[in-house]
């Protein structure tokens, strides 16, 4: 593929995106998860993981009790242990936010809603952002889309690219994540070419995966839309969160996602204003990670809640 | 051709219906009574029995729901199998130094104990379950259940008719086991395993580590997703007080000889629940 631009939202300048090495960027991943991280810098790791996760529930059958379940464990994920952070925001459906705003309340645990026709985005953009404004209204902290990827892979880029900007607008002060879907974009070029536009267009984070659909988040897709961040940070100065959701369940996948976004992007984008991990299941083998260190012996699944 | 090449068999774990080597990488060697090397064994760590535990706490709650028919149906597969490999296990025993009649006949007794527990599998709860007369209008009874997962110290001798004893009680019933072998009886608990994975045992419900039994021993009494340790196998030698750490999640420990055949070693891993129902009109 051929360097492309796109023009810039704000200034009508252009930015470059450049194709990718595939092999490369693959073996790349490939030697950053193999990494062993041990004793302190584990614990480190497991509590950072904890505060950049996006504590999960996206299902048709979540109730408000749900809800305010989840925001119980957001704020407290482990009741007997205090040293345990909350986590940085619930992710949810705009029809449960304000059951989360008030669970939340008086908490740093922001309230992330998706929004915009999710999962798939296929409506009109005026429904998209009136559903948007509607969970902004709510109470919602941050707000998740998706790209438009049926307008993307048709190959109007120009399309995708207006829809996150009228969505950024829906926003307001909401922060905008924008969902690449990365397991439908068909190749590491699509997912570097869709991180540069969502970025260009406002996104103030780019996110992997909706997580319905199997093959969403892998190393080497996060480790390319890092490097479409970096580069697209050396060209413009703005710098933009990202957040690796769909198929994170276990504490050594999300220190794996630590390491690239380190190594790629610094330490700077080591907390939960930059970087975030989106997950249902993660958070009881984090913390039955921090028993083990805490107890020296394993712990099991009877020792944490139920989701 | 004129020569052949001599091809040895890897002797690896079994966990989860596959056969890993240990994660460390370390391996011990099994010899025969002169002194020449048989194999090279794998040395499980304590993350490859965090593993095994992992596997056998998933595949606990389908096996225990399959029915009690079907569970003895796929133990007695498995005799099948172990009949079909007679003699390999014959000649691994005389390996390791039994000597040629006494090899055949703790094969043999293995497998009869094997289709003992299999037919045991959809009877044992008449017999310790019980209907409890109470004052009142309700029925009472007590049901036996599955204690959970199972870690057992396999006996080293003997050692194939040692670790089947063992085994086959704690699994007819619906529990899923870890097993530790360790030195010469690792080769005949590793060909159980290749049986296992050639019968129609679901991945998961029998996991079979070789290594140091008293190195992972803490590791097992400690782990709080084991509800049950079996060290009738444990050597003279241990210290007891590692036992102690079995208090943590009040895990059941069982010590028994290690060639018993009895009803109560079933029951030795089973938990009674008693319920009480309303009779109705």
């Amino acid at each position: 593929m051929p360097t492309s631009t796109i023009t810039f939202r704000e200034t009508g300048s252009s930015i470059k995106v450049t194709p990718v090495d595939e092999v490369s960027l693959e073996a790349r991943a490939a030697s950053l998860a193999t990494r062993s991280i041990k004793t302190t810098s584990k614990r480190a790791a497991l509590n950072l993981a904890i505060r950049c996760m996006d504590l999960t529930t996206l299902e048709g059958a979540d109730t408000p009790e749900k809800v305010a379940s989840l925001c119980q464990k957001a704020k407290r994920p482990d009741p007997s242990n205090h040293d345990v952070p909350s986590v940085a925001a619930v992710c949810i459906y705009p029809e449960m936010v304000h059951h989360a705003v008030e669970a939340t309340e008086g908490s740093n645990v922001k309230v992330a809603s998706v929004a915009g026709a999710f999962p798939s985005g296929l409506s009109t953009i005026e429904a998209r952002t009136a559903d948007i404004s509607d969970a902004v209204k709510r109470g919602a902290d941050e707000i998740d889309i998706v790209l438009n990827r049926s307008a993307f892979l048709a190959g109007d880029e120009q399309r995708a690219f207006e829809e996150i900007v009228a969505s950024k607008d829906a926003c307001g002060e909401a922060h905008l994540k924008v969902i690449l879907e990365v397991g439908e974009l068909g190749s590491y070029d699509k997912i570097r070419q869709a991180s540069m536009l969502a970025m260009a267009a406002g996104a103030d984070f780019i996110k992997t995966s909706t997580g319905k659909i199997p093959q969403a988040s892998t190393l080497p897709r996060v480790l390319c839309m890092a490097e479409a961040v970096r580069d697209f940070a050396q060209q413009t100065n703005i710098s933009v969160g990202i957040k690796a959701a769909g198929g994170i369940r276990t504490a050594k996948q999300a220190w794996h996602y630590l390491v690239v976004i380190g190594e790629t992007l610094g330490t700077e984008w080591l907390c939960p204003e930059m970087f975030r991990i989106g997950a249902s299941s993660l958070l009881n083998d984090v913390l039955l990670q921090l028993k083990r260190l805490d107890s020296g012996s394993y712990s099991g699944p009877d020792y944490v809640t139920v989701d | 051709m004129t020569g052949k090449i001599p091809i040895a068999k890897t002797y690896k774990l079994f966990i989860n219906g596959a056969f890993p080597r240990s994660e460390s990488g370390r391996t011990f060697s099994v010899s025969n009574p002169e002194g020449e090397l048989i194999a090279n064994v794998s040395h499980a760590s304590r993350k490859d029995f965090r593993e095994a535990v992992r596997a056998a706490r998933a595949a606990q709650f389908p096996w225990a729901s399959r029915t009690a028919y079907n569970r003895g149906q796929i133990l007695y597969r498995v005799a099948e199998m172990l009949e079909s490999r007679k003699t390999e296990f014959v000649d691994l025993l005389k390996s390791i130094g039994v000597n040629s009649r006494s090899a055949t006949r703790e094969i043999e007794d293995s497998i009869q104990r094997w289709v003992w527990y299999a037919g045991w599998s959809d009877k044992y709860s008449q017999i310790l379950g019980s209907v409890n007369p109470v004052s009142g209008p309700y029925f009472n009874f007590t049901v036996p259940e599955p204690t959970g997962v199972v870690g057992i110290i396999a006996p080293t001798e003997p050692s194939m008719l040692g670790l089947i004893s063992r085994l086959v009680p704690a699994i007819v019933s619906g529990n899923t086991v870890v097993v530790v072998s360790e030195g010469k009886s690792s080769l005949t608990s590793v060909t159980i395993g290749e049986v296992l994975a050639t019968s129609d045992m679901p991945a998961g419900v029998v996991n079979i580590l070789t290594g140091d039994q008293t190195d992972l021993l803490p590791w097992m009494v400690g782990h709080l997703d084991v509800n049950a340790v079996d060290i009738s196998g444990i050597s003279h030698e241990t210290d007891m007080t590692l036992i102690e750490e079995a208090a943590s999640n009040v895990k059941r420990v069982v010590s028994r000889q290690v060639n018993e055949e009895s009803l109560e070693l079933i029951s030795d891993f089973l938990e009674m629940k008693t319920v009480w129902h309303p009779i109705g009109r």
